[in-house]
């Protein structure tokens, strides 16, 4: 148990606006699992995400993406996210007219999980009949997507970026909001996966991480235990990691 | 004449006169498919209203009024009673504005009276419905809504078609009083077919601290609407409000505004207009006039295309006389973010289900100051609609 590959991206080419970004990615996440992606901003670490999450504008030229087995390289966002894949937004855009709280439901999708009982839990119970996103601080922008994805309850979450924009208060309560999303209190063996996208490493301090990514020009360039490499990258930046010995054969 | 000149343009001698139709004389001689149709615009016998009128054609089929202080009558009737009614009829409206008033003028198939003696509040909203059951005629009513000083009314019109009728022709003058410190709500939430015109004629005239607020919903395919009521804000901080929540087919045409005229220190007004083209034509009017000092007024034209076919046009017009006047406006059209669509999508919406969510929320706009109640028969109106875009 636990050790099933739940994500699987093969050798994975992707086109943004007639752009190569990713160059022949390859990763494989467990179920159970989490791990960081870092890298310098234009890397390709959102592109990744993105082109898991399915969205159009990300064009698959080569290469596959698997998802508890099966090739979803072709399947709308909505088919992976019936499946199980969520994603929290950097940016989200505001959906004028639409309360959070009828949102929450459509991500429910009747799977019983109480909106009012977490939002209440998180402090986030006043934003409820607000529209989705309007005028939301940083910090709140967060909380209504991490909201968003407890109550979709997705086996695998991307998240790009949690931590930016958000105060140390904040951190705490967005901290324990990604526990719980990847069942990172829980003994039982684990059923959730996560993809973590981070440039300052604060969020692992609080969700930690099984294994982490450096991200150079659209490929991975090693792989390892992520408290070392975000040390190494702090002590050296990327330049090291260009020239590190453990860089993956090509 | 072209087929879109006689969708803006109807003429009264293609139809027949409402006189002429199958007049129920009861609402018992109702089918269900008509109770189907009339509840789809939120008419329910068993809901808690202060009076209701309901006119077929061209005949007052039902009027009940429950409260003291509230007067609801066929205006014919009501035109017989009083003399007093000479004050207040062809007031607001000109009987010569165009050939539609002059012909209501001269054949009027009736229209309700209300009148809300002084200080009377009332809670619950009285509900009117002019209903076309034959097909091919041209009803014209004339109503005549009165609040008096320090009273309040919540009046909701929903106004529709046989299920079997698809053409027709509705004429409807309508005159609003509101004396100092009363306040009225309008909401008409229309659901005419596919063949009907519809043209209302309307005046307001709202003294000092007075409220009116006005909200028009039209949701489904319709020939052609066109309507540019005209309130005059002639007390010191009387105050109006137009709303209007539109969605445009294809084969509708839409020509829809109003005109206020700020005439008092400290009067304010506001027109709030949604309209949502899938391949009919939305016009959005809107003229403010500051005739006053102090005076407050804005205009917030938005449209959504959904289609290349069809158009929305945003047409607002800003007129002061004064330095010290407070006047702006917005307008802005487009199309849905793909980035909105997306994000749904990520959610797990199909993209159809997300469009139609943010259609919606598009129209659901809040009227500040409108009861809870018809701000959910609108909502609830939208969401019905929803499912047909």
């Amino acid at each position: 148990m636990g050790k099933e590959p739940w994500l699987e991206v093969r050798d994975l080419w992707v086109e943004v606006e007639g752009k190569e970004v990713l160059k022949g990615v390859s990763l494989v996440l467990p179920r159970g699992e989490t791990h960081a992606l870092f890298g310098r901003n234009g890397s390709g670490k959102t592109t990744l995400l993105m082109t898991i999450m399915g969205f159009p504008a990300y064009k698959v030229r080569h290469g596959q993406i698997l998802f508890k087995g099966e090739d979803i390289t072709s399947l709308p966002p909505y088919e992976r996210a019936k499946r199980g894949i969520g994603i929290m937004f950097q940016r989200p855009p505001t959906i004028r007219g639409v309360k959070l709280r009828e949102m929450l439901k459509l991500c429910a999708k009747d799977n019983g999980i109480r909106i009012e009982e977490l939002a209440r839990e998180f402090g986030f119970e006043g934003f409820l009949d607000r529209d989705v996103n309007r005028g939301f601080s940083g910090g709140e922008l967060k909380k209504s997507e991490l909201l968003q994805l407890l109550i979709q309850d997705p086996d695998l979450v991307l998240l790009d970026e949690p931590e930016s924009g958000v105060d140390m208060e904040n951190l705490q309560v967005i901290g324990r909001m990604i526990r719980r999303l990847l069942q990172k209190d829980t003994h039982r063996p684990r059923t959730k996966s996560g993809l973590i996208i981070t440039h300052t490493g604060f969020i692992l301090q609080f969700v930690p991480a099984d294994l982490g990514y450096v991200m150079i020009d659209g490929t991975i360039y090693c792989q390892g235990n992520p408290q070392e490499i975000f040390e190494g990258i702090q002590k050296h930046g990327y330049e090291e990691c260009i020239s590190c010995l453990r860089r993956i054969e090509e | 004449m072209s087929e879109k000149d006689r969708r803006i343009r109807p003429r009264i001698e293609d139809f027949r006169p409402a006189k002429e139709g199958h007049i129920p004389r009861s609402l018992e001689e109702l089918s269900p498919e008509e109770w189907a149709r009339l509840k789809e615009v939120g008419i329910e016998p068993e809901a808690p209203r202060e009076g209701e009128f309901f006119q077929a054609d061209a005949r007052v089929v039902h009027c009940r009024t429950l409260p003291e202080g509230l007067e609801l009558l066929p205006i014919t009737e009501a035109l017989r009673k009083y003399d007093w009614i000479e004050e207040y009829w062809w007031k607001t409206v000109d009987r010569d504005k165009d050939e539609y008033t002059r012909a209501t003028d001269e054949d009027l198939d009736d229209g309700y009276f209300i009148r809300v003696l002084p200080g009377v509040r009332l809670i619950y909203p009285v509900q009117t419905c002019l209903y076309i059951r034959t097909p091919g005629v041209v009803q014209k009513v004339h109503n005549l809504i009165i609040v008096e000083e320090g009273a309040e009314l919540n009046l909701i019109t929903a106004c529709t078609t046989h299920p079997g009728v698809r053409s027709g022709f509705h004429i409807g003058v309508s005159e609003f009083y509101v004396k100092r410190k009363g306040k009225l709500t309008f909401t008409m939430i229309h659901n005419w077919a596919d063949e009907t015109y519809v043209r209302p004629r309307t005046g307001v005239r709202v003294e000092e601290e007075g409220t009116y607020i006005s909200t028009y919903v039209t949701l489904h395919p319709v020939a052609s609407v066109q309507s540019m009521p005209v309130c005059r804000l002639v007390g010191e901080g009387a105050r109006a409000v137009f709303g209007s929540v539109v969605v445009a087919p294809r084969n509708s045409y839409l020509d829809l505004g109003a005109v206020v005229s700020l005439e008092a220190p400290n009067s304010r007004a506001e027109i709030i207009s949604r309209s949502v083209s899938t391949g009919g034509e939305s016009i959005a009017r809107g003229h403010l006039i500051g005739r006053a000092p102090q005076i407050k007024a804005h205009l917030e034209c938005q449209g959504l295309m959904l289609s290349d076919e069809g158009a929305i046009k945003a047409i607002p017009q800003l007129d002061a006389y004064y330095a010290h006047v407070d006047m702006s406006h917005e307008a802005a059209v487009g199309k849905i973010a793909q980035e909105e669509i997306e994000y749904l999508m990520a959610r797990g919406l199909s993209e159809e289900e997300a469009t139609s969510l943010i259609v919606q929320g598009f129209l659901s706009v809040r009227i500040e100051g409108l009861p809870a109640e018809l701000q959910k028969r609108i909502d609830q109106a939208v969401a019905l609609a929803r499912q047909g875009l």
